[in-house]
């Protein structure tokens, strides 16, 4: 994810605990979910426990929970997140799911993601040169067959970028029509990125817009940390702060803040 | 017929150079790390590396110049970030070249999925609109001919071997292993012949008592090596469980080329075996890995 190291603010919660509140607001009760790993995988357990108990959370590994794990987890197959899970099938049987069309979200992390929510984890940058990163992971196949998927990335001009040079795991692709030219099923693509600055959603046309903005955050900020110039929706809201029982939550289960500082 | 190998032993007679070997079927647990490093220890180079996500066991491999090319969905270290040694061997062919067959998680399993059963690729529509389907010739694009629409066809991997780790196995490689399964059911099956690492081996018919348990039947197997923590740093439900610290230790100890040779040096090339390498882990932190809550299963009558 980066350094998105910020210190508690006045307002009494760290950017991270915002981001993760707004992830965990992406997903609806009773919904099939690929949880991922790091903030969404704690935003996905602070929504198990707050608006979405009967959420259902998807782990690559084949692991599947309708119960949180019982503790934080550092990679999904942790022994707590297999102690007492609903299932613990093999990988196929989790993408299975996803390939029927089954699994409403989905949370990616993502190095670089562009105009149309292409994401890229396969190359990045590091000074100036090209760089290789760990690769897909199963976030390319999240991509092709969720309903829809969220990402969650620091908002810095490197990173949200006008055209990924890879295409580890497909938005839009250039625009409106693409996902069904490729012969993705209709319907399926991005539907968020949260960055460390606001939200973006996507409009008909397959294009981001900014949507919401984090409390603090100046609309020209994220202009100028964004690699193309930035649609801001008509009615741009702020983003909501995280409520209280949501960060007892994420403090209940990250106290030494290890992935929300 | 016992096929009980020492790990030297398993791994001189059936990790012939140059051979593609799936390491790794469980993710995150149960990395068969005792069976890398000796690989790395026999110097073997050349070999071709199969696994959807491996958490540091890869990174160290090619670090050590064994591995020539990979075939993976994500290389690199879970907990902390990028493989240096991974990223090296990408970037600037330090200590040798490597070729990078990129995949997804669900291409891996569907690879090895047909390869188990034994046809030459499986469909999905997973990959379609990414450049990782343009990248890899082992990913084809083509017109179903049952129906309206567009597929990648994912061409069957068939590893000359599998190491996998299970919690227990008789000596005729019968396998109980549970927890995270990920590929290893399917890996076991596509590899032409299995090695499997046990954290215990047991009497055949406590085996043969839970026969859905066994996920590996003896006669896919060549050895079996007995090897406690055998997976450590990474965990084996019901056994042991995550070493972080030690991931974030790599993490900081493997930053530069110089740094993962003396890494490599201290934990793997002068400890000649998993024993020694736990004496440098320490009692310490092996009291503090082990199981501190038991939960047993219900048990399955299987009487008539």
């Amino acid at each position: 994810m980066g350094s998105i190291a910020q210190t508690e603010t006045a307002r009494g919660y760290t950017r991270s605990e915002l981001m993760v509140a707004a992830a965990g607001r992406e997903v609806r009760d009773g919904e099939l979910v690929f949880v991922g790993m790091r903030l969404p995988m704690l935003g996905f357990m602070v929504a198990k426990r707050t608006h979405a108990p009967n959420a259902v959370g998807l782990y690559e590994n084949g692991v599947i929970r309708t119960t949180p794990a019982p503790e934080l987890l550092y990679t999904m197959a942790d022994p707590p997140n297999l102690r007492g899970a609903t299932q613990l099938g093999q990988m196929l049987d989790v993408m299975n799911l996803l390939q029927q069309g089954r699994v409403q979200a989905g949370f990616l992390g993502a190095a670089e993601v562009d105009r149309f929510g292409n994401l890229n984890t396969t190359w990045g940058r590091r000074g100036g040169a090209q760089t290789r990163l760990p690769g897909s992971g199963g976030a390319c196949d999240i991509a092709c067959l969720a309903q829809r998927t969220v990402a969650l990335l620091a908002h810095e001009k490197a990173r949200l970028v006008e055209r990924v040079t890879y295409i580890t795991s497909p938005g839009y692709g250039a625009g409106d029509g693409w996902r069904k030219q490729q012969g993705l099923r209709a319907g399926s693509g991005p539907a968020a990125v949260i960055t460390t600055m606001g939200v973006l959603r996507f409009g008909e046309d397959g294009e981001a817009f900014l949507a919401s903005l984090h409390p603090g955050v100046h609309v020209e900020d994220v202009l100028s940390n964004t690699g193309w110039t930035l649609r801001v929706a008509d009615r741009l809201v702020e983003t909501p702060a995280p409520t209280a029982a949501e960060l007892a939550v994420m403090r209940e289960l990250d106290p030494k803040r290890f992935w929300t500082k | 017929m016992s096929k009980v190998l020492t790990m030297r032993d398993a791994v001189t007679r059936h990790v012939p150079d140059g051979a593609m070997v799936l390491l790794g079927a469980q993710l995150e647990q149960m990395i068969p790390f005792a069976a890398g490093h000796e690989i790395i220890r026999q110097g073997k180079r050349d070999l071709q590396l199969v696994g959807p996500i491996s958490d540091i066991l890869f990174d160290q491999m090619i670090g050590a110049g064994c591995v020539a090319r990979v075939f993976a969905a994500w290389v690199g270290n879970v907990s902390a970030g990028v493989g240096y040694c991974f990223r090296r061997a990408v970037e600037q062919s330090d200590p040798r070249r490597l070729d990078v067959v990129d995949y997804t998680n669900f291409t891996v399993a569907l690879a090895l999925h047909a390869g188990a059963m034994g046809v030459p690729f499986m469909p999905t529509y997973a990959t379609l609109g990414s450049d990782v389907l343009g990248r890899n010739g082992n990913l084809r694009e083509f017109a179903s001919p049952v129906s309206e629409e567009k597929l990648v066809a994912v061409r069957a991997l068939r590893p000359e071997v599998a190491i996998i780790h299970a919690q227990r196995a008789d000596a005729e490689g019968n396998a109980h292993l549970w927890g995270n399964l990920g590929v290893a059911v399917d890996g076991a099956r596509a590899a032409r012949k299995v090695i499997v690492v046990a954290e215990e081996i047991v009497a055949p018919d406590v085996i043969a008592s839970d026969p859905n348990r066994t996920l590996i039947p003896g006669f896919l197997v060549a050895a079996v090596a007995h090897e406690p923590w055998g997976a450590h740093p990474s965990p084996v439900q019901g056994y042991y469980g995550r070493d972080h610290a030690y991931f974030t230790q790599y993490h900081e100890q493997s930053k530069t080329a110089a740094d993962f040779a003396k890494w490599l040096e201290r934990w793997v090339m002068t400890a000649p075996d998993r024993r020694a390498y736990m004496d440098l882990v320490g009692a310490c932190r092996v009291g503090e890995l082990g199981v501190k809550e038991h939960a047993l299963s219900a048990a399955a009558d299987f009487g008539y």
